[in-house]
């Protein structure tokens, strides 16, 4: 592609603007993204980092936080949306704060994920079955059972912790508790 | 998209270059109280002027200060706000860090604008604030105030020093951290049981902050890319911001203009970077930039941004800012890059560095076509104001460019006066013109101006130091005279009395149907004579163009304390042309009669 062929984002919206055709621009897609910020293992450089999300507006869906092999640096999983630019700000307002000692975005590479999530649920002689298949579908744990609820442990990645809460829907979900996602990079 | 320029570097190691002068003192086995330990910190970090305010929790500091007598001077500000305006005043007309030291609560609260307006202007200063002792810290003691956590979003960087054994590297790192990439303000919090605590004293020669990088090394292969970027543009526009003035670049900056033929137009941190009298300055660009310098802007296919960061008062409506620039982005700060303007080619490093590593790849440019264009630009409407017999605020300021030939550090404050200072009084060198401008604190003027005559008296610099205020704002710290009195400082320091908040008032008149609500000072305005004698200065009035030039020429003759010079204007003079806030650039109102929908 040549240099011309680039669009500005201002030129993206005056052509829009003109009803002129653009080409697919990847600035503009809404995407989420697992990024990994390793920072010094303080309360203080933790809450700078959530800080620099609120101040500027930047969105947050998930965020653990526990410490590394190093017992001074703590890593730090989040969860974020926005569109390349957005993303690419997030990235390096991070990289800019002095307590960040490195900042990595896993979306475009290959990576495991995994959430926890327990999950409390109402059963009755009627659900009781339909539960439990589904948590067997899911291989997750019953936890702990009372006379009217179940408690469900599961592990996965989110996709899979969303979907089961889905399917737990239709029956009475007393309560949720979920990690947030944890990350790492596959050695290739 | 490319993350290419996003770095977080792995460990780093910076050696700090050593302060010209070695105290004797920067280790003993000795056991020092932490507040010792703090002024030996100081005094080693090379610091040779601190603005303060004492109070409980900083009492040993003050103590210690009587003491031992270090060899730095304590300027004891009338309120602590000024003292943070007054070191930022001093960083920005030295270069170096300003420091300031405050005491807890009301004395920490009372530096938040300070600190953010540093912050915004990405000026170098260290504020250590007081804390209660540590064990009560969070129980609601007496001038208890969560200093770190009110300032997080508004400081570089900040610390609670909990140990007096961390205190010295705190200081360290805390002035490198203010002194080094893109600049700004970092606030160390020291509770009251770490100044009273003893230890041996020992200054660190090195910071290790593996988490903090200066990025250094320039790349080669963007470097390229931007000269031939530059070579094949037609209309190429230098636009050059604070970074340039910060990272002195002044002379590499004037000296590849020249070289490639290049014109340059500057922000209002820019002024001075680039000489405006040379023909290859636009003056300023922005919202109330020169009509020829926005043109520029819009017709041009190439912006070479030199630390500069695309802000709105710069750009008006972003979509129809420079529709026709590709853009060079040569920048400190990774996260300036693309935020408001996608960058297509981005140098990181340091503005000076970039810009000596870049003219070696550079050739003259034959861009007399685009000069002869801007020039008609030029010719079509040429900042003026109406001559006659009143007195008027642009005549005052180009009066006081006349008395100093533009040899004078000019501070303004936030206002109509400060936008008139801009544009009339052609600024020539780097380090001359000292505003606020990311935040546009009112206030900031006079304090600021005493911070840089102290800078100026420390690098034995005769430069005048010139204050332009307007009414309202010059109240605002009105009460830093009287300091600025008792050490001498002959700063001339003029306020632009309109008896009006000019800028709202002009606001009011375009925008708001003329209903000027709440804006006329003339029942509030102090004598500004009476308070310029009442805080130990010289005070002295003008209203017309005559009176204006003999008091100048009078305050000029004095060398022994601050001058005011009062100077009664017209309150309907207007700042123009302006580009109306979130108005397309190419939409400039140029004078009353140019008709506005933005009503
Ligand atoms: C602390 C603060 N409060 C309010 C404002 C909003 N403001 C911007 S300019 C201005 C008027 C300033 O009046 P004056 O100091 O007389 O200067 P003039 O515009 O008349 O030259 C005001 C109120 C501000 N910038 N800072
Ligand atoms: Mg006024």
């Amino acid at each position: 592609m040549t240099d011309t062929l680039i669009l500005t984002p201002q030129q993206i919206i005056r052509k829009k603007a003109a009803g002129e055709p653009i080409q697919p621009d990847d600035s503009e897609m809404i995407q989420s993204h697992t990024i990994v910020v390793l920072v010094e293992n303080s309360i203080g450089a933790f809450i700078r980092v959530i800080n620099m999300f609120s101040a500027r507006g930047f969105n947050i869906d998930s965020v653990t936080v526990g410490v590394t092999e190093d017992p001074t640096v703590s890593r730090m999983n989040i969860v974020t949306t926005g569109n390349s630019r957005i993303i690419s700000q997030v990235l390096r307002q991070l990289s800019r704060l002095v307590d960040t000692i490195e900042v990595i975005d896993l979306t475009d590479t290959d990576y495991v994920e995994r959430e926890l999530c327990l999950l409390k649920v109402c059963y009755n002689r009627d659900s009781r079955s339909e539960i439990l298949d589904v948590n067997e579908i899911f291989r997750g744990k019953v936890v702990d059972i009372t006379s009217k609820t179940m408690t469900f442990e599961l592990r996965g990645p989110s996709k899979k912790i969303e979907a089961f809460i889905d399917m737990m829907a239709s029956h009475k979900i007393v309560e949720v508790a979920r990690s947030g996602r944890v990350a790492m990079q596959r050695d290739s | 998209m490319t993350y290419d320029e996003h770095t977080k570097v792995h460990p780093v190691t910076t050696g700090d270059s050593l302060p010209e002068v070695r105290p004797e003192i920067t280790s003993t086995s000795q056991m020092m109280s932490g507040a010792e330990i703090l002024l030996r910190s100081l005094e080693a970090e090379g610091v040779k002027i601190m603005f303060g305010h004492p109070g409980g929790a900083v009492i040993k500091v003050y103590d210690e200060m009587h003491r031992i007598n270090p060899e730095f001077q304590h300027i004891l500000v009338r309120h602590e706000q000024g003292g943070t305006h007054a070191a930022e005043g001093y960083a920005k007309a030295t270069g170096k860090v300003g420091t300031v030291l405050v005491t807890s609560g009301p004395g920490a609260t009372n530096t938040v604008t300070g600190i953010a307006d540093a912050y915004m202007d990405s000026v170098p200063i260290v504020v250590f604030t007081g804390q209660v002792p540590t064990g009560l810290i969070g129980n609601d003691a007496f001038q208890e105030c969560d200093a770190v956590g009110i300032t997080r979003s508004i400081t570089k960087h900040s610390y609670l020093v909990r140990d007096i054994k961390d205190l010295a590297r705190t200081v360290k790192e805390a002035y490198h951290i203010a002194r080094t990439g893109r600049p700004g303000p970092v606030l160390v919090d020291l509770p009251k049981d770490v100044l009273l605590a003893e230890a041996p004293f020992q200054y660190p020669e090195t910071v290790n902050m593996r988490g903090y990088a200066v990025p250094e090394a320039v790349r080669p292969e963007k470097l390229q890319r931007a000269a031939r970027m530059i070579a094949e543009s037609k209309r190429p526009l230098l636009y050059v911001g604070g970074g340039a003035v910060s990272s002195d670049a002044s002379d590499s900056l004037t000296e590849l203009a020249r070289y490639t033929g290049i014109p340059v137009t500057t922000t209002l941190h820019g002024l001075g970077a680039f000489p405006e009298e040379d023909p290859l300055s636009l003056r300023m660009l922005g919202m109330h930039g020169t009509w020829w310098a926005n043109q520029a802007v819009q017709h041009c296919d190439l912006i070479i941004a030199v630390g500069a960061r695309f802000d709105d008062r710069v750009t008006g409506k972003l979509d129809s800012w420079a529709p026709h620039a590709k853009v060079i982005h040569i920048e400190i700060d990774q996260s300036c890059i693309s935020k408001n303007v996608f960058a297509d080619c981005a140098i990181l490093g340091n503005v000076k560095t970039v810009l000596e590593r870049l003219l070696p790849l550079l050739d003259p440019k034959d861009t007399t076509e685009w000069l002869e264009q801007i020039d008609v630009w030029r010719q079509e409407c040429p900042l003026q104001y109406q001559k006659d017999d009143k007195l008027r605020a642009q005549g005052v300021i180009e009066k006081l460019r006349d008395k100093t030939g533009g040899d004078a550090v000019v501070i303004t404050d936030v206002g109509q006066h400060q936008m008139w200072s801009a544009q009339y009084f052609r600024f020539l060198y780097s380090r001359t013109h000292i505003t606020s401008g990311g935040l546009g604190t009112m206030g900031f003027g006079m304090p600021a101006a005493m911070g840089a005559a102290f800078g100026m008296r420390e690098i034995g610099s005769s430069r005048p130091v010139v204050c332009i205020s307007g009414d309202g704002g010059f109240v605002m710290n009105a009460q830093e005279m009287s300091v600025a009195a008792a050490h001498k400082l002959p700063i001339k320091l003029a306020v632009i009395n309109n008896r009006f908040l000019g800028m709202v008032r002009q606001w009011q008149e375009l925008f708001h149907m003329e209903r000027y609500s709440h804006t006329d000072l003339s029942d509030t305005n102090p004598d500004f004579v009476k308070l310029a004698e009442a805080h130990h200065c010289v005070g002295l009035r003008a209203n017309t163009p005559e009176e204006a030039k003999q008091i100048i020429d009078e305050a000029w003759e004095v060398t022994d304390r601050p001058v005011l010079m009062e100077f009664s204007v017209a309150k309907e003079e207007m700042v123009f042309p302006m580009v109306p806030a979130g108005a397309a650039t190419g939409e400039m109102i140029t004078d009353r009669m140019t008709p506005n929908s933005f009503v």
